[in-house]
């Protein structure tokens, strides 16, 4: 990894929690740090961010923010921080908590302007309220406008959505995905929903028991066997996918990869080339030795087995696969990998059931 | 009124402002440690502060008179440094002042300050603001009602302060002669007339100030339970 990413090496304890992480992440896209609560990456973004102290060394682009014995303060960091649950000053107006950060920071430094993040993140009309008239939506929307008005070098997310619901996340989350296109900077973004994190991750971290256990490429993490945070119910894999061909009369499209392709429903915006992001869960897979046409699961996909991992209840199995040159993930019953005898090499006809698209 | 008693309104409400406005200052850092420490002599430091709560003014008056006095150890100190002991003058009121009504004006400051949250100053924090600016920008907006409630509190506890002064000021007009002095100088002599004029006046004062601090702080949304030190 080049200089100008980020790496971070920690260590710290309290009470009988400790964390331990020694991590490279790249210089652009989101980085999304995902477990179970309780895991430490909140405690990991606290500790880049210098609102908890630990061991370590910290290097953001070429800086050094901590080296031992050394750590700047907080608010020293060129970085932006959207905390979990509602922050703004509730004795500012939303205009003056968007410009908090925005004036402290020198006018040479400053890339983004006020009107750009109140485009962006859709705030025109709220400028003169208070933050207690607004929706729990709408106050994180601030939130992340004025964390981005101090331009940062890094943008940390903590559970930025955990605290909305459902509907103000789906109203959040295309803001967030345009930032992650619009924005040449590094974000963080810790999570433990698997929909936000296979909707916005381009890179995953993997966290348990504070150290991490994974730290790789989206797809190419999720289709690992050995990680029992993805395991079981939640395991599943992220495609990316161009659309290669519209079905106007059934209101399909078919979803390029490399490796195959799938049958998803039409969209807005759907047309020939347009990238989208399929996520297959492994529950929703099954395999047959031969292709079998007359049957209601249309997309069907040649493979080849790649390696096979019991489940921790011995009645399950959990296979990966590659279509060519994707990985997908299979959740079998041991009774039918046996009576299939499927073995690593074999070449087998995947069933997806179904298909999402996640972005 | 005679020209003496309109001296000691005067006196009074120039103890009562300078009282006001120096425990504002002193009572903050320690309102501010005592909300957002866990240090062990967090609970020692409170106790102490509270203890004019509860002492008679007589004991505090009189350990101030031994420690400000000539024999005493800071008037000893203040003799040999060339200045005046401060029992008996206006500067030495206004210590004792400041001492009794210190926990007047800690308490609610104390309790405004832990009512901001920390979450907020992290924010400020990521947001670039250093520690002072956090105070200034974050804390102090948001405590209002506290230092509103503690400065009425400080300013009408000082006018009502009666023994602490008695026994370090004792009652030279125009010097130390405040009003509570005053009044009981007119019931000693059986000038119940005059006695009723400054008794009268202070009751009326003392409810107005407590009813504009209710209402204010009730269309600030604090919490009028403040006043309950």
């Amino acid at each position: 990894m080049s200089v100008a990413g980020i790496h971070a090496r920690f260590q710290t304890s309290f009470g009988d929690f400790s964390l331990d992480v020694d991590v490279r992440l790249p210089a652009q896209g989101v980085s999304v740090i995902f477990g179970r609560s309780g895991c430490g990456k909140t405690t990991l973004l606290r500790c880049i961010a210098g609102l908890q102290q630990a061991e370590g060394e910290l290097t953001v682009a070429g800086e050094r923010w901590q080296q031992p014995g050394q750590s700047l303060p907080v608010h020293q960091r060129p970085l932006a921080y959207v905390f979990q649950e509602t922050s703004l000053f509730p004795h500012l107006s939303v205009r003056r908590n968007l410009l908090y950060g925005y004036r402290r920071v020198p006018r040479a430094q400053r890339r983004i302007e006020p009107a750009q993040a109140i485009h962006w993140l859709g705030l025109e009309g709220l400028l003169e309220r208070m933050p207690v008239r607004l929706s729990g939506g709408e106050r994180q929307r601030v939130a992340i406008a004025r964390a981005l008005l101090t331009s940062p070098k890094l943008l940390l997310l903590d559970e930025p959505l955990s605290a909305l619901d459902q509907s103000s996340k789906r109203d959040i989350l295309p803001y967030l995905e345009r930032l992650r296109d619009q924005l040449a900077i590094p974000m963080l973004y810790v999570t433990h929903a698997t929909g936000e994190m296979a909707r916005l991750a381009d890179h995953l971290v993997i966290m348990e028991r504070g150290k991490v256990v994974a730290n790789g490429p989206l797809a190419a993490t999720l289709a690992r066997l050995d990680l029992p945070v993805l395991a079981e119910e939640s395991a599943g894999v992220i495609i990316e996918a161009r659309i290669g061909l519209v079905d106007p009369q059934w209101h399909l499209c078919r979803a390029d990869f490399d490796g195959g392709s799938l049958w998803v429903r039409d969209f807005p915006g759907a047309g020939v080339g347009v990238a989208v992001r399929l996520r297959v869960m492994a529950s929703d897979v099954s395999v047959a030795l031969q292709r079998h046409d007359h049957q209601s699961i249309q997309n069907l996909v040649p493979a080849t087995l790649a390696a096979l991992t019991p489940e921790r209840h011995p009645a399950m199995t959990m296979v990966r696969l590659m279509a060519g040159a994707t990985p997908l993930l299979a959740r079998l019953t041991s009774r039918s990998v046996s009576q299939l005898e499927l073995a690593p090499g074999a070449a087998v006809w995947l069933q997806v059931k179904s298909v999402a698209i996640v972005e | 009124m005679n020209p003496e008693e309109w001296q000691a309104v005067w006196l009074t409400l120039k103890l009562a402002g300078l009282t006001t406005a120096l425990l504002l200052t002193i009572a903050t850092p320690i309102a501010w440690w005592l909300a957002r420490t866990r240090h062990w002599l967090r609970q020692p430091v409170a106790a102490i502060v509270a203890l004019p709560l509860v002492l008679p003014p007589t004991v505090l008056g009189f350990y101030l008179l031994v420690l400000l006095g000539p024999q005493g150890p800071i008037g000893e100190l203040m003799l040999q440094l060339g200045l005046n002991t401060l029992p008996f003058t206006f500067p030495g009121l206004v210590v004792a002042s400041v001492i009794s009504s210190l926990p007047f004006a800690v308490q609610p400051l104390q309790n405004t300050f832990s009512t901001v949250s920390e979450r907020l100053l992290e924010v400020a924090a990521t947001l670039r603001a250093s520690g002072w600016d956090r105070f200034f920008t974050v804390v102090l907006p948001l405590a209002r009602p506290g230092f509103l409630t503690a400065a009425v509190l400080t300013f009408a506890h000082t006018i009502g302060e009666f023994g602490v002064i008695l026994m370090i000021g004792g009652n030279i007009p125009g010097q130390t002669k405040v009003l509570s002095v005053a009044i009981y100088d007119h019931v000693e002599t059986l000038q119940y007339a005059q006695a009723h004029w400054l008794a009268g006046g202070m009751l009326v004062f003392s409810f107005l100030v407590l009813l504009t601090l209710y209402m204010i702080n009730g269309r600030l949304g604090g919490s009028a339970g403040n006043l309950t030190t």
